[in-house]
Formats: structure tokens, sequence, C-alpha cells
């Protein structure tokens, strides 16, 4: 069975991998492209620790096959912070305990940072509906909000 | 193992044609959202996955001369959201595509995929056909138009022949005083599959109705155009006897049935409460009141 | 044991040490793993509520290309029933060999009966697929009253209830004075019937592993678990490989929530990691999760609870009946021994009955049994309550437990903070806050055993003066910052130099599961311990420096100083001087303490609940919440609220839409996150804390566990606040839409006798 060979752009940086047909870009990152920080939960787009983004476009990993990364700019968890240098996102997760166990966290700043370059000043409601997609069992998502609310604060004040 | 094939043409005609070529194996993926999920359960396993993205008609959005709308098959809820006119004329159908899912999933799928994916849940359907949609298909025998209620045929199933491919969505020119709404019952605040989805579409002329359109989803095999609901309203005020009419018009269109989302009993009664707030909605952004 | 006030860390909201891992996607959990060599793992499932194994056939999978091993229940340690039970913990072995790999019966949809590995997910899928099954259908029940009917076919015939074969697996009660004197003196009684549905714990992250083993039987384990040490006996008991032989890594771990205190995948990997030569992964999909692993018991409940009209609770008779699925073990100690425990009631029965039935086995779920207890216990607390005219938290205030209660469960409490938490709660803004229409308030509390147990650290310092510290529970709700804050709090130095990690079964003494609300209470005595050690070292140390007495050497802010100037005038030593300085001294410096722990009494809390209700579509949303509890002490308050406010959001979905839903042929439903319905972001408001801290005083730094308590009150205080709402009472869960516009409808109820 021959394998696909797609080249792709990863975090800004052109990749090039080996995949079925059949693997969703998740299976390729979290195989073939070593890069596990975007997560499965469910495979089905209903939990959305896979998040990425395809074009500056957020989307499911679960939900788009390997093959269609061809050509086009795929954005990860791993590609969020600068060397060193944390996104405000990251940070303030971190400063406010917007994490527990972590499985949601790489998609909940990839969905967190889609929406602040979308609308740098969503209300408390606004924030609730774009993360509905990303599903969360320990945190209950109080402090998930909150840190979202305060980086876009932090942010527009910059 | 079935090998699966990968193909992501440029044109129309290639996609017919490999699409026509491969018969039953043969899936068309547009945004994947469904797609995928059904591949990954085992529900399908398609031999041939034809790409439509490529295909410049299935990606515009187009405003024409007379003032409609085309929106190609595979254009995303996203992008259809990003576009700075279309929801200000269609906010029913805009908010009806991108109750789809997550914003995750909005990123990706499609009216075309959810209309062909054959759910009597789709959301986007009923908003479709409240607004009088007509989709354009071209298979190996040419191109042909259809009126969007008259696409589905039954739970996962469409009355496009084999070999035809969606093209794009014609929405009508709206003449003044006019606008739609959709709304849902769903059981958590977003997430789930539609229980009851309702789509009005209304033209308001010094408070009288003098157009109105019904789509009713997930209360049957297929969506519903309710024409005795649409009846109802037309000619009236919107007054509490009209949309009580409508509603239990909505009520008695509903075939549905029990399953893990809703009862029949449920579904009837909130088929005629979604109709009557839809309608508010659509009258409000009408009227501009 | 002295109190440590005063604090530079302790209460503090530091950064998690493993925090930065998980914000940037570098955290390692167990699917995130690799080895060279590595195959992958598949099971196959019983497609059949119930059938007896009449033969399996796996030759044609065996000589599919790329299949390396593929394992039945022949190479699955049997731990026979005649033999009588063999205890781990909770968990008895006869029903974990069995629940692992099916024997002679399959007892549910999903109930493994062979595994396969080989090169690829997709070839060890096609193996599966392969093996033929020979199975003999058998009738099967799901439901507790199908379960207990006379003529419903028996899962275990060995189980004798009351001298015949029965699917009730088990009885416990706690008794307490005279019922029916009790019930005599009461001028109100008012009993109910409750039921609930089973939920799922519902981790994002499914089971995992990765397993190693070498030709010589040496084992080396990566998974998702509660507890390695859980993991390393299981998989050796499930296997035959000695202890000694097995490594037992935790990764970070997904969530648990007590789902991951038992293992599935892990003694299945191994056979296949000895019987191919090669390192095998096996990863649950979510459908498997869903199907095979435990969600906690549906449930039937009574309660009865008697007052006289000014109040006093004088009688309480609980009976619940809990579904255990394949094999007995539903948790009816916490629902008999927990739901009437807040309060002091001088007459008391409750019984827990275990009822096994045709689908998963269940597994442990956030203070398990309890929540389940105190739905009913809490929903007939409030009837009573309203028949007075009482304020439903005046009404607990008065029959509070308190220093000196005999619990139901046995114990006489020490200084509990019970009364606090309903004092703080009928003070708080929430409680005050004007309601509109459609809108409705409800209160309730809750109560959970928590948990002591042994724990092991290791406390060392290194040569440049900072500290290590190795715990040995995985850390599922920010433990290793809490531990961080007390050893840094404990030496007096900077937060940042303490690195804390979790070792696996080779490198830190035995250590109980992450359970229980147990962990940071345990290795916080553990760790201060060793570091009370290590403190002691370095006064010495420090004291041979000087040549003078030890006793002469305090430790303050990160040095050693003479106690007063007339010890001598000498300039402090810093750890990091001590720690240069220790290869001449001595040696390293570093302590270990292993201990049995205990002094964790139970937990309390209390919770006040909005909702609004549109009555045409029959939905309740829940527009306002507090959960007050008695945290002892908030080591680190950003994750004691993490905990209150997790376990709120967990209630809400098991109060309002979560319910394991089967078809007509007894399968799962609903066995993914679209129809198994948790709250999503957009479904819940802010989660308010107050924390009470009435500090435990058998810890040193006074803490008490507060992981599980915050799930107890939330169902009935949802359940409470839609009667508020509505005037109409609930009596089953989950709430969803259908359910409540069906007894909207419905003529009204009879009143309260």
């Amino acid at each position: 069975m021959a394998k696909v060979h797609v080249t792709t752009t990863i975090n800004g940086e052109p990749m090039e991998f080996l995949c079925e047909p059949s693997d969703t870009m998740l299976d390729a990152l979290r195989g073939p492209l070593a890069l596990t920080g975007s997560k499965e939960g469910c495979a089905s787009g209903d939990c959305g620790a896979c998040s990425i983004t395809l074009d500056d476009q957020l989307v499911c990993s679960c939900l788009v096959l390997a093959v269609e990364s061809q050509g086009h700019e795929i954005r990860t968890i791993e590609g969020m912070a600068n060397g060193e240098k944390l996104h405000p996102l990251q940070q303030k997760f971190l400063e406010m305990a917007a994490l527990q166990c972590g499985i949601c966290t790489s998609g909940m700043l990839m969905a967190s940072d889609a929406l602040l370059k979308r609308s740098p000043d969503p209300s408390e409601e606004e924030v609730r509906f774009w993360l509905a997609g990303n599903l969360c069992r320990c945190t209950g998502y109080d402090k998930i909000v909150r840190a979202v609310m305060d980086t876009a604060a932090e942010m527009r004040a910059q | 193992m079935t090998e699966l094939r990968y193909l992501a043409p440029a044109t129309l005609d290639e996609a017919i044609g490999a699409f026509a070529k491969a018969g039953s194996a043969a899936r068309i993926l547009a945004g994947g959202t469904d797609l995928l999920v059904q591949m990954r359960s085992g529900v399908l396993k398609p031999g041939v996955i034809v790409d439509i993205k490529k295909i410049p008609e299935m990606t515009q959005i187009e405003q024409t001369a007379d003032g409609g709308f085309r929106i190609g098959a595979a254009v995303s809820g996203m992008a259809l959201h990003d576009h700075k006119t279309f929801g200000k004329v269609w906010p029913g159908v805009l908010e009806a595509i991108n109750l789809i899912g997550s914003k995750q999933v909005q990123g990706r799928a499609s009216a075309g995929g959810n209309l062909c994916n054959g759910s009597p849940a789709g959301d986007s359907v009923p908003a479709m056909v409240a607004a009088g949609a007509i989709v354009t298909v071209q298979g190996p025998n040419g191109r042909r138009e259809i009126k969007v209620e008259d696409v589905p045929a039954g739970p996962g199933r469409t009355n496009l022949k084999p070999g035809e491919i969606l093209v794009s969505f014609a929405l009508p020119p709206r003449p003044p005083g006019s606008s739609d709404a959709y709304l849902r019952m769903i059981p958590r605040t977003e997430m789930d599959i539609a229980v009851v989805g309702v789509g009005v579409s209304l033209t308001i002329k010094d408070g009288t109705v003098t157009a109105a359109r019904v789509g009713l989803g997930a209360v049957a095999p297929t969506v519903l155009l309710v024409e005795d609901a649409a009846k109802a309203l037309i000619g009236s005020k919107l007054d509490d006897a009209a949309l009580a009419k409508a509603a239990a018009a909505c009520s008695a269109a509903c075939r549905p049935i029990d399953d893990k989302r809703g009862t029949i009993a449920y579904r009837i009664k909130v088929a005629g409460v979604l109709l009557k707030r839809t309608a508010a909605i659509a009258a409000k952004r009408a009227t501009g009141k | 044991m002295n109190l440590v006030t005063n604090n530079k860390w302790i209460g503090q909201r530091t950064i998690r040490p493993d925090g930065m891992d998980k914000v940037t996607g570098r955290a390692q959990f167990a699917a995130d793993t690799t080895m060279p060599g590595m195959i992958w793992g598949k099971v196959l499932r019983s497609p059949h509520p119930h059938a007896r194994i009449k033969s399996i056939d796996t030759s044609k999978a065996e000589k599919l290309p790329g299949v390396k091993a593929v394992v039945t229940a022949k190479d699955i340690v049997d731990f026979t029933i005649e033999k009588g039970a063999v205890m781990l913990g909770i968990q008895d072995m006869r029903w974990m060999c069995r629940n692992v790999m099916a024997r002679d019966k399959a007892l549910f949809p999903g109930h493994p009966v062979a595994a396969v590995a080989a090169t690829s997910e997709a070839i060890a899928a096609e193996a599966c697929q392969l093996i033929e099954v020979d199975y003999e259908v058998l009738p099967w029940s799901i439901e507790i009253d199908d379960a207990i009917k006379p003529d419903a076919a028996i899962l275990h015939e060995f189980n004798k209830f009351e001298g015949k074969p029965s699917n009730i697996a088990g009885r416990l009660e706690h008794k307490k004075g005279d019922l029916a004197e009790g019930f005599k003196k009461a001028d109100i009684v008012i009993e109910r019937t409750f039921t609930t549905r089973p939920v799922h714990q519902g981790y994002i992250e499914p089971h995992a592993c990765l397993i190693s083993v070498a030709p010589d039987g040496k084992t080396t384990i990566w998974s998702s678990s509660q507890g390695q040490f859980m993991v390393r006996a299981m998989t050796s008991m499930l296997t035959g490989i000695p202890q000694s032989d097995i490594r037992a890594i935790p990764a970070e771990i997904g969530g648990g929530f007590g789902g991951k205190t038992i293992v599935y995948l892990e003694p299945l990997a191994t056979m296949l990691a000895k019987k191919s030569g090669r390192p095998v992964k096996m990863v649950m999909t979510r459908e498997e999760v869903m199907r095979a692993t435990g969600p906690t018991s549906g449930s039937k409940s009574t309660v009865k609870i008697g007052a006289t009209k000014d109040g006093k609770i004088t009688a309480a008779h609980g009976t619940f009946y809990l579904q255990a699925g394949a094999f007995p073990g539903s948790p009816i100690r916490g629902a008999a021994g927990c739901s009437f425990t807040p309060y002091d009631i001088p007459n008391l029965l409750s019984e827990g009955y275990d009822v096994v039935s045709n689908r998963s086995k269940v597994a442990a779920y956030r203070a398990p049994g309890a929540p389940i207890g105190a739905y009913a216990v809490e929903c007939v607390m409030d009837e009573v309550a309203e028949a007075l005219k009482m304020d439903p938290l005046d009404f607990r205030l008065k029959n509070a437990a308190k220093e000196g209660t005999k619990a139901a469960h046995g114990p006489v409490f020490p200084r509990i903070g019970f009364i606090e938490t309903l004092e703080a709660a009928k003070n708080s803004d929430h409680y005050k806050a004007p309601l509109g229409k459609l809108q409705g308030r409800g209160v309730a509390s809750g109560f959970w055993f928590n948990a002591g147990g042994e724990s092991s650290a290791q406390v060392n310092i290194t040569e440049d003066g900072n500290v290590v510290v190795t715990t040995g529970h995985p850390d599922i709700g920010g433990s290793r910052a809490g531990i961080a804050n007390i050893c840094a709090e404990l030496l007096g130095i900077d937060y940042k130099r303490v690195s804390v990690i979790i070792g696996d079964t080779q490198t830190i003494g035995f250590s109980n599961l992450t359970g229980g609300s147990r962990v940071l209470f345990a290795s916080s005595i553990v760790v201060t311990q060793s570091t009370e050690k290590i403190i002691t070292t370095l006064r010495e140390r420090a004291a041979k420096i000087w040549e003078i007495d030890p006793e002469a050497v305090k430790w303050e802010q990160g040095a050693a100083h003479p106690v007063s100037p007339n010890a001598g005038q000498f300039e402090p030593l810093t750890l990091k001087e001590l720690a240069e300085k220790a290869p001449a001294m001595g040696g390293p410096i570093g302590a270990g303490v292993q201990l049995n722990t205990t002094g964790a009494d139970g937990g309390f809390g209390t919770h006040v609940c909005d909702v609004e209700v549109d009555v045409d579509l029959g939905i309740a949303r829940v527009t306002r919440y507090t959960a007050v509890q008695d945290v002892g002490r908030a080591i680190h308050p950003g994750y004691v609220e993490g905990q209150l406010q997790g376990g709120v959001a967990q209630g809400i979905g098991w109060a309002l839409n979560e319910e394991y839903i089967y078809t007509k042929e007894g399968k799962v439903d609903n066995p993914g996150f679209l129809d198994y319905r948790m709250p999503v972001c957009s479904d819940l408001p802010m989660l308010d804390c107050i924390m009470v801290e009435v500090p435990n005083p058998k810890h040193p730094q006074g803490v008490k566990g507060v992981g599980e308590v915050p799930l107890v009150p939330v169902m009935a205080a949802v359940a409470n606040a839609i009667y508020n709402a509505l005037g109409k009472r609930f009596y089953a869960l989950p709430m969803s839409p259908p359910k409540v516009l069906e007894v909207l409808e419905a003529p009204t109820q009879q009143a309260a006798e």
C-alpha cells in the first residue's frame, strides 16, 4: 500500500511526511511529524483537544485529512510560544490556574488565540460560545474564561 | 484492506468524471466534518475521495447583479460569516450554518455538505428551505437546478442522481422589508444535534406579512417546507392568532421519532413553540424594530 | 504539630511546576510516548450483553502478516471464584481478571474477549475481525429493576442472596438508635424514591499505555493512571510477573476522577509485549471508553426523614440500590455511609444494595456513591424544610453535625467545619440576591469520607543548594504546586528553587493511589517530615561548623542562625553554602519518609444554586452557583478552587443532561461526546467558591482533602432550585428538557403527607 507524500508548512517551517490517504491531520501530527501537543479526545470533532489552525482558520485536526494540508499553512500549539517567550495567553493560563490535567489546554489555547485575533474585546458570553467546542472536565471553565478575558484586556492595553 | 484514493481536481468536469467513474465507492469531500467522522466510525469505507475545494465555483460567494447570492457548495460557515454583506441580507441562513458543531467545525463545514449528508436535523437546511434556495447540481448529463426542499430524500439520502455533484446555492434577491431567522432546540447551549429546527423567512410591508416560507427540521425523515404555516402568516400582522395557527401547522406537519435526542411528543410541542419565536425574530429583523 | 502561620508560600497562587509543559504542548501523556520497535495493540470486544463463550479461534488472526501476538483469557492469571476474595485495595482480583478479559462469559457489550498486537493499528484491527468467537447468547438485564426481578437472568450463578442465586451481590447497613421509635416522635415524615442514570467520569484523555517486556521479564509501563503502584500490582497479579520486575511510570494524566484507579489495557499490553518481544502501545478510542470502562452506578434510592415541628430530625431511613455493572462492587459504602452524615440523627438506618447487571463494571467517580445518596437525602431535606416552613439552611443548621456528633458510618467527629459552611452560604451575597421570573434557588450539603493512606516522599538537596522532591502520587489536581509551596515554606526559600516530580514504582516508595481526596493531605505529611529531617541535618552541620550545640541553631528564611546572641556571633549559613560543604561534612543531604498517614477526617460542603427555566422548552440553565467548603487549609487557593469548580461542573452535567442511553439490544446508544452531553463552556456561569478554613488539627499544615466533596451536593442543589422556580419536584435524573416538559405538563402531584 503506497503512502502519500505531503509537503506542507507547520509553524512557519516547511515540512514533509508520508501518510495513508485516510489519515487525519491529527494522525500525521502525532505520528510521522512527532508533534504530540495536539491531543485526541474523541476523533469525531466534539471535544476540540486537537485544535489547530489551517491557513489561520481554527479547525479540528481530526476532521482534516492529512493530505489536505498539502500547500497550506498549519499552526499548532508547538508554534504558539516564541522560543522562551510565552504567548500572553499561555502566561495567563499559568498565572490564573486555568488548567489542571492539561489535556484540553493545547486546544483551549489555540481556540482562544483564534478568538482574540478576530475579536480583541470579547464579552464573557462571546468567549464562552467561541470555546463551546473545547471540552474541559477539570476546571468548569471558570478560570479559563477569566484568563482569556484578562489576556484580551492586557493585549488591548499594549 | 481497501486502498483509498484521494483526488483534488481543479475543474468541475474532472471532479464529475472521477466521481461518476468510481460510482458508489466515491464520496465528495468539502469540509469533511461529516465524512471523516463516518469514516472513522466505520459507517463509510469509501474507495475514492474527491476533494472539491480546489474548484473555484465551489468556494466562491457572489452577489449577483439582481441582488441575489450564489454560494459555492463548499463555502465554509466561517467564510460566509466573514463576507461583508451576506449576513446582513440573510442573517437566518448565516446563523443556521454557523450553528453546525463548534467554531472549529464552522471553519470547514459547508451548506453543501450539510445538505448532501442528508441528516433530517442538519441545521442549515430549514433556513435554506425558508430562503427558497435553488441548488445547481452538475453531473455526467449536464447541469440542472433543483429546489432545495426537493434535495433530501430520507435520512442519509438525497435526490441527486449518480455522478451528480452539488455546485452552488442561489438565493433570490430580497424585496425591502425582508429578513429571516433560524432557531433550534438543543438541550445544551451548543454542540448538540437539533432536536427541532425552524427557519422562517418573511417579507413585511406596512406591518402585514406579504411573503413567508417556513422550513422545519429534525421532525420527519426529511426537512419539511410547511406551506400551511406560511399560509397562516401571509396576510396577517403576526398577531397571536396567526402565530398560533402557524405553530399548530408546524406541529401538525411533524412526523418525528423517539430517539436519544427527543421524544415524539416533545418534538411536536417544540415545533410550535419555535415557530412563534423564530417568526418573531425574523419580523424584528425585517422591520428593523 | 505547629501550624505554620505568616506564610510566604502557603496560600499563594504559585505557578504549578508542570504548567509550562502543559501550555506549550510538551507534556507527555501516555499516548504521546513512543519506543523504538513499538507495535500497536487492539482489543476484540463482545457484541453481546450476555453470552457464554464456547470457543475462541485465533488462528486466522495469527496468520495475518504483521500480527505479532494474540492474547486471550488463557494468558491472564485466573483468580478462581471458589478460592474466595483476593483484595487489592477495594478491588477483588477475581472480578478484575475477568473484567480485563472475559473468561467463560461475556457480560456486557464491549467486554474484551481477545487482544492483538501488530505492526500497525489498522492491521491489529483487521486481525481482531478475523478472530472467530462462538457465543451462546443469553438473556440480559441492565436496569436495577430488571436485574432484581425473580426471573432475571443471573450473571453469576455462584452469587447468592438470601439463599438463592441472585444479581444482588452485596448489602451493607449503618444503624443507630431505634428507627420505629424515632419516626413515632416525628410530626412530619416525608418519604420519596429517586432514580439516577449511569454517568461517566468524562475524562477527556482516553486510557492509554505503552509497555515493553524484555526477554528476562523486566517490564516497563507508561500509562495513564491514578496510581502507578496500583498498575504495578494489578499487572503483576494478572500476568504473573513479579512486582520487582515491573517499573510502572505514571505519565501525565488527562483526567481520571476515579475512572483510572483500575487497569483495563495494561495486563493485555504486557502479555502482548511479552509474547511478541516488542513494545506494545494501546490507546482506547472514545467509543471504547464509553462502552467498556466504568461509568458510575445508576441508582434507585428511597429516603424517609422524620422531624418534629420545631425542626429537629428524629429519624431517617435510606435504602440505596446501586448498579454495579458486570461484577460486584458498586459504591454502596459511599451512598449509605455519607448521605446522612452531615446531620446529627439519633435514629437511623442506611442500607446499600449492590446489584450486578449486563453493562460495564462500575468504576469510582469522585466521592463514589455519595453524590447518589446525597441527591436523594438533600431533596427530601428540602421537602421537610418546606413542610416545616423553615429556611432550608436554617433546617440544616438546626441538625448539623459538629464536634462530638457520632457519624452514621461510626466515627465521632472531631472539630469540623460543616456549620461554618452553612453560615457562610447563608451570609453570602448569592443567598441574598433577588430572583426574577421563572428563576429559582436551591441549596444542598454534602459529606465525603476523605482518606489518608500510604505515601512516600524523598527530599534531596542538590549540590547547588536547591531542592528536589520526589513524591509517589500522580498529580491530577495540582498537588505538585501545593507540595512545592509547603516545602518552600518550611525551608524558607524561594518557591522556584523547589522541583517536584512524581516517581515511578522503582524510584519512590509505595504510595497509595490518587483518589479519596488524599494526595495533598498524605504527601504533604511525608514531605513535611522529610523536610524536617533535612532541617535537623542542616542545623547539625551548622552547629558543627560553629562548634556549638545543635540545640542552639535555628533554621529560618533559608539559612541556619544561632538561636540567640548568647550562642555566638556567626554569619548565617545558607542552604547553598551548606550544600556545597556537604561532601566534607558527612555526605549528601536528603531524607525520605514512608508512612501510612492517618488523620484525614471527612469534608463538608454547602452549595447554593440559581436556575432559570424556559418553561416552553423545558430547558433549565444554571445562572449562578456558589460552592462553600471547609477546605482545612488552602495551600494553593487557585487549585483548591479548581477542585470545587470542576466538581460543580460535573454535578451540573449529571443533574441536567448526562446519562447512558441504551438501545433495545442492550448496547450503549450514545458512546461519544456528541450525545453523551457534558457541560460545554457556554452552558455554565462563573462558579463562585467560598473556602472556609477550619484547619485539620491532625495535619502539619491543617490540610483537609478537598477534591471529592464538590460533586456531592450538586444534583440536589440544582433539583431544589428547579423546584423553587417551577413548584414541581423531580425524582429522577437527568432533568433534561423532555423530562422537564413532561413534569410541567403532568397533573399536579400529591403534596407531602
